[in-house]
């Protein structure tokens, strides 16, 4: 069955990271076929900026995501610009403090991980997106825990494998005590 | 029966590509002369030496050499010359062209090929417009000069080369005019032996053009202002050298060392793979 | 020289524009010259820190035009080379495109095509210049243009581009897109041994009768390099066999400009290639390549569980154009829907093999490619 997973914030969060952790997670570890595609202004930092995955366990022809399944996302300008996209009872996981102004959903399931919080009590809040990586594996179990660490550990710099990991555990456990639905 | 007799450099020419196409009184067929002497008083490998020139009158030297050459587009040499060089360090290669195609056109080559010091070799015929196209005014042109394109006397300042040439951080700068045989030849002996980017402008006649234009319709008459107006002054400040109708100052302007970049780049590549295998 | 000369194998996880890189090194390709551009920089930025590892040169050259002509002495000195770029770039590189047809010198240009004309778009993808790659530079010439639609064709069609002109002694010329360059998927990098790589013809005459022109049966010259005591002469002037220069023989034109075309034209079967899907028994056949012909296969498959028959013609040579085969599709079915991501390029390529055919044409520009609905509708529109 094909995934399409969209991952959106703005340049400087990580999110294109998140998006090739995540395909190669699925397809150097997790035994599917994945594709990344990303897009992103010209600012290297602070721009709007999104990364897409889709994973199957058949070949993929179309790479890009037309409607997800599943919006990671972690900036107001993201999160107004996506929302509306994401397929009828689709999952929506999204950072609140990044996020003050939502907007009422009908048909999703809202899961509100405050990644940017826990980062920064981490010590690092470039983190962020780890965190929500870890809350990512939890809720939607679409990818093994353990093959996603194992990409986290070939996609970060070296001697940065702990706090990315400890990042990777808070989310993954504040995900997996959250209640089924929020919406 | 005639008896054929060989020229004792013609080993350095293809004969075959005979008759050159370059007009009574010019003077490029000077400069490959004193380059031709050059190489054989060097004892040059002609296997080892790639000629490269651009387009121009000048640059159908390349064609008259008997070695590896190649003509390339208009201004590239500089920048293909930089790719043999670099894929093929040992090679010798000289380029030889001219004021339009070197400083016009092919400009921002000839600066970056100096600043990086490339070890490549260029000599310049500067007869102070583009001969080929009939007389028009180049990046060399005095001022007040009537060229095709500047009917009224030319209101550009010329480059002067040397300054040029002796900024962008050539290892070797040097000029002389046709008239200098000897010691344009030595100039060419003393470039080649060195190692990284080196210059020598050559300010060369074109009666049958520039020289029609100006009052000085034959190649004695150019040779003649070469005369009076040289001054030799070794090592003087090229800033000071531009080139006026009262005097044109020649003679080395720098003769210095420093790493070419092939060297640094090979020695780059030494040290990453001992680095690696260790 | 010591060195590392570790080439990749196995499974990776990269982006279109490493395997692309890798693809170069693993070919044999030992000089890199290029200028850095949106979104062909992470080529030029990889081939930095692997070439040295292969006691080759990467130089960063003053601009396109510059990187070009470096390319062209590197490969004389015989090195096999390569430049990559963008659009603005593409534009500035071929002068001396023109110059290594003239004088067949064989290298490698990549292209990753991003939306133009001019500045244009640089991060977002485009296929606007994929007639400029066949007609870009003044001049009668052919040349070898194919367009990946994958991270493992990035590798794999940059390998064989190599192959081609080295082969053909012309500049040949990988065609990517935005998307393509900077997607991640998976590339599986066989053993080295496993790969096809091929060198140019050498001379195999005495040095004094060598004629750096001189075609063999198939219209190529075997070719010597610099430094090898051959001494020729190359131009970019039109020339004889002996590489000299024939200003005013309309017969050295004649002879010189057709063989340039032919040794394309006449060796096409060998070097044209295509990917068919379901074309069998196909009423409505797409035509696509790079990345839109990813978006082609799914509509395709989509109209094919809607019982519309529907195959695709996926084109991995555009230059030599496949011809023949377009002109036995438009035999075969009732209409030929073509997306690209520019204003209609390939698509009159078709429209000229087609005759009585109805072509379709679908245009889409900027930062998505034609989505598999947008495609299925026109295929449904005219099945």
């Amino acid at each position: 069955m094909r995934v399409e997973i969209k991952f959106a914030g703005f340049g400087g969060q990580g999110i294109i990271k998140s998006g090739i952790i995540i395909a190669a997670a699925a397809c150097i570890h997790g035994g599917k076929n994945a594709v990344q595609t990303q897009s992103y202004g010209p600012e290297s930092r602070g721009g709007a900026c999104k990364s897409e995955v889709v994973i199957s366990e058949e070949d993929i022809d179309f790479p890009k995501v037309v409607e997800p399944d599943v919006l990671v996302v972690m900036s107001q300008h993201a999160y107004n610009e996506y929302v509306e996209n994401v397929k009828p009872g689709g999952t929506i996981i999204m950072d609140p403090d990044m996020i003050p102004h939502e907007v009422d959903l009908k048909n999703a399931q809202v899961h509100r991980i405050p990644a940017t919080k826990i980062a920064e009590e981490l010590g690092k809040k470039i983190v962020a997106n780890i965190v929500m990586l870890g809350a990512f594996v939890a809720i939607t179990r679409i990818l093994d825990a353990n093959a996603v660490k194992e990409s986290i550990k070939e996609n970060i710099p070296k001697g940065t494998e702990e706090l990315n990991l400890k990042a990777f555990e808070q989310g993954y456990e504040y995900g997996k005590t959250l209640p089924k639905s929020q919406a | 029966m005639v008896e054929q007799v060989t020229h004792p450099l013609s080993k350095y020419l293809r004969a075959d590509m005979m008759p050159h196409i370059w007009c009574p009184g010019c003077g490029n067929g000077i400069v490959l002369n004193c380059f031709v002497h050059a190489l054989d008083e060097l004892k040059t490998d002609l296997d080892k030496l790639v000629v490269v020139s651009g387009i121009g009158c000048i640059g159908r030297t390349a064609g008259y050499t008997n070695t590896d050459s190649f003509h390339t587009t208009h201004g590239r040499a500089i920048a293909f010359a930089t790719g043999v060089k670099l894929a093929s360090p040992e090679l010798e290669v000289v380029i030889v062209s001219g004021d339009g195609d070197l400083f016009a056109i092919g400009g921002n080559h000839f600066i970056h090929a100096a600043r990086r010091n490339i070890g490549v070799k260029v000599i310049c015929a500067n007869n102070f417009n583009y001969g080929m196209t009939g007389g028009q005014l180049g990046p060399t042109t005095p001022l007040e000069s009537l060229t095709t394109t500047s009917p009224y006397g030319n209101i550009e300042h010329p480059f002067n080369l040397v300054h040029l040439a002796a900024a962008a951080g050539a290892i070797y700068v040097a000029r002389w005019t046709t008239l200098h045989v000897r010691r344009l030849t030595q100039s060419m002996k003393k470039m080649m032996q060195k190692e990284g980017f080196c210059f020598i402008e050559v300010i060369s006649p074109c009666p049958e053009i520039f020289g029609r234009y100006n009052k000085m319709r034959t190649g004695l008459e150019m040779m003649e202002w070469f005369k009076k107006a040289s001054v030799v002054e070794s090592f003087s400040d090229p800033a000071k050298a531009e080139i006026t109708k009262e005097k044109i100052v020649v003679g080395e302007f720098v003769d210095t060392q420093k790493l070419s970049y092939e060297k640094l780049f090979h020695e780059k590549i030494a040290q990453i793979n001992e680095r690696s295998i260790q | 020289m010591p060195s590392k000369r570790s080439l990749l194998t196995g499974a990776h996880f990269m982006n279109g524009d490493v395997a692309c890189a890798e693809g170069a090194i693993a070919a044999g390709c030992r000089f890199f010259a290029g200028y850095p551009i949106t979104p062909a920089t992470e080529i030029a930025e990889h081939l930095s820190q692997r070439m040295p590892e292969f006691g080759g040169i990467y130089i960063q050259m003053e601009d396109e035009i510059a990187s070009m002509a470096a390319v062209l002495g590197a490969s004389y000195a015989g090195l096999k080379a390569m430049t990559a770029t963008s659009g603005p770039g593409f534009s500035l590189m071929q002068e001396n495109i023109g110059l290594a047809v003239m004088t067949e010198t064989p290298c490698v240009i990549v292209d990753i095509m991003r939306g133009g004309p001019s500045t244009g778009q640089p991060t977002l993808p485009g296929q606007q210049d994929v007639m400029q790659a066949r007609w870009g530079s003044h001049g009668d010439y052919a040349t070898v243009a194919l367009a990946p639609s994958s991270v493992q064709e990035m590798f794999d069609l940059t390998l064989e581009a190599f192959n081609l002109a080295e082969t053909y002694r012309v500049p040949a010329m990988l065609l990517g897109d935005e998307i393509v360059a900077h997607m991640y998927e998976k590339l599986v990098i066989p053993p080295p041994d496993k790969l096809r790589i091929v060198n140019r013809k050498r001379p195999n005459v005495p040095r004094e009768e060598y004629m750096p022109f001189k075609p063999d049966e198939d219209l190529v010259p075997p070719m010597a390099c610099f430094g090898e005591g051959y001494h020729f002469h190359a131009t970019g002037l039109t020339h004889d066999e002996r590489g000299y220069p024939q200003t005013s023989s309309s017969e050295a034109q004649q002879k010189l400009v057709t063989r340039l075309c032919n040794k394309i034209r006449k060796n096409e079967d060998k070097i044209i290639r295509v990917e068919e899907t379901m074309l069998d028994d196909a009423d409505v056949a797409v035509v696509a390549y790079g990345i839109v012909a990813r978006s082609a296969l799914s509509a395709v498959r989509k109209a094919r569980e809607k019982g519309i028959k529907a195959g695709l013609l996926r084109l991995i040579t555009l230059w030599p154009f496949p011809e023949k085969r377009v002109a036995q599709l438009a035999e075969q079915t009732k209409a030929i829907v073509v997306p690209e991501m520019n204003c209609g390029q390939m698509v009159l390529e078709v429209e000229r093999k087609a005759k009585e055919t109805p072509v379709a044409f679908l245009s889409k520009l900027g930062e998505e490619p034609h989505t598999p609905l947008e495609i299925l509708e026109e295929i449904r529109r005219n099945s």
